[in-house]
């Protein structure tokens, strides 16, 4: 069966001021939704077709470049969305909070060094939070890998990632990609991201 | 040794049939100009305090690479610009380019091609390679083909920031776009002189 673009929770204008309508509208539709059709055209005819996209990205480096840029492309968009909510910011509750604090000192030096990871990586990529190994990792890729992927740095199961693709911010942020980067933390939904650390350490 | 910014060749509005003032108040005015400061910032103490850009981009490595690359890059993307270009190559070079890839549009067709296809952030390439051919390369992130011993000879700028003011998704629209603003007498001495 042919992967979906999924459904938005919320509306394109919905994380307003933080990120406009027009970037949720174009980013969703003509990004994601890019990503979506490549992906199923890549996969179309092969035994691809019937593993999970998690299944997909686990064994990238022995698949075509299509499959790698637009199954990551798929997948890190999915999750983009899901961390995110107009009712977001804030700070992270229980379980989380504690691993966040037992693995970077703090909230806010976690906050610090993911928005670095974020800020310092040249050209297309994400920041992510990963469950790897029992532990708490913040670290970056390129283009759209992610640490599902062999291929990654750090393997694990990522439970935050910022997409920082100049599509992601430059309609209003251009060149600021910082400022972008400080305004996502006011939209991210801790709960979503609390229950992807739960599924994490459930799996592993 | 304090790298500048070069000035650039035209106003700012002069090439907006293709690229808006407003992009290019960013891309030269913000990224070109902060690639220069930033590379300004990171190589007093270091081996490259002295180097030119060449030197930096065949030896650094990590962010002196990259800035310095992406100056050397940016540099030579807007200078080929023109508002009234010469539209197309004549002489040996226009016969050399037939030559290898069958005609001048075939020859835009296959770099609108390697332009369109790069997948994240980077650059496209007609360079003199190794055994003296015109060849069509892409290059990620700051990559030069000097790095390789190649010439470059022309270069479109497909990071997202080059046109998504403008195009947003639309990468092809810019690659068409971009045709018509370059002035292929810049190319032609570029073949001369790496000839
Ligand atoms: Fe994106
Ligand atoms: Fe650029």
């Amino acid at each position: 069966m042919a992967f979906q673009l999924p459904a938005l929770k919320y509306d394109y204008k919905a994380l307003e001021p933080y990120i406009d309508a027009m970037t949720m509208d174009i980013h969703y539709n003509k990004h994601h939704g890019g990503y979506t059709n490549n992906l199923n055209a890549a996969i179309e005819g092969t035994s691809l077709t019937a593993l999970p996209i998690e299944e997909i990205l686990k064994d990238v480096s022995k698949l075509s470049p299509a499959v790698r840029n637009n199954g990551g492309g798929y997948y890190n968009h999915n999750l983009f969305w899901e961390i995110m909510s107009p009712n977001g910011g804030g700070r992270p509750q229980g379980e989380l909070l504690n691993l966040i604090e037992k693995f970077f000192g703090s909230f806010n030096e976690f906050k610090e060094k993911f928005s670095n990871a974020a800020a310092t990586r040249f050209g297309s990529g994400w920041a992510w939070l990963v469950w790897s190994d029992g532990s708490l990792k913040v670290f970056s890729t390129p283009n759209q890998d992610n640490p599902l992927m062999d291929v990654a740095e750090i393997k694990g199961i990522p439970i935050l990632g910022l997409d920082v693709w100049e599509h992601a911010y430059y309609l209003k942020y251009q060149n600021r990609r910082p400022e972008y980067i400080q305004n996502f933390w006011n939209v991210i939904d801790w709960k979503a991201v609390e229950s992807k650390l739960q599924m994490a350490i459930s799996k592993l | 040794m304090k790298h500048e910014l070069p000035k650039l060749p035209y106003a700012m509005n002069a090439v907006s049939q293709a690229i808006s003032e407003r992009t290019i108040e960013f891309h030269y005015g913000k990224h070109h100009q902060a690639y220069v400061n930033n590379l300004n910032s990171l190589i007093p103490g270091t081996p490259f305090e002295n180097a030119t850009l060449e030197q930096i981009i065949l030896e650094a490595e990590g962010p002196i690479f990259n800035n310095g690359a992406q100056v050397w890059n940016h540099t030579f993307y807007f200078e080929t610009f023109s508002p009234l270009p010469k539209q197309q190559p004549e002489g040996e070079f226009m016969w050399l380019l037939v030559e290898t890839f069958g005609s001048f549009d075939e020859f835009k067709s296959k770099f609108s091609t390697a332009a369109a296809t790069l997948f994240g952030s980077g650059w496209a390439w007609l360079v003199v390679d190794t055994n003296g051919k015109l060849a069509i390369t892409q290059e990620s992130n700051a990559g030069n083909p000097l790095r390789k011993g190649q010439k470059p000879l022309l270069t479109c700028d497909v990071w997202e920031h080059a046109y998504y003011l403008d195009y947003q998704n639309r990468r092809p629209e810019y690659i068409q776009a971009f045709w018509s603003i370059i002035d292929w007498s810049i190319i032609e001495k570029r073949f001369l002189a790496a000839k």
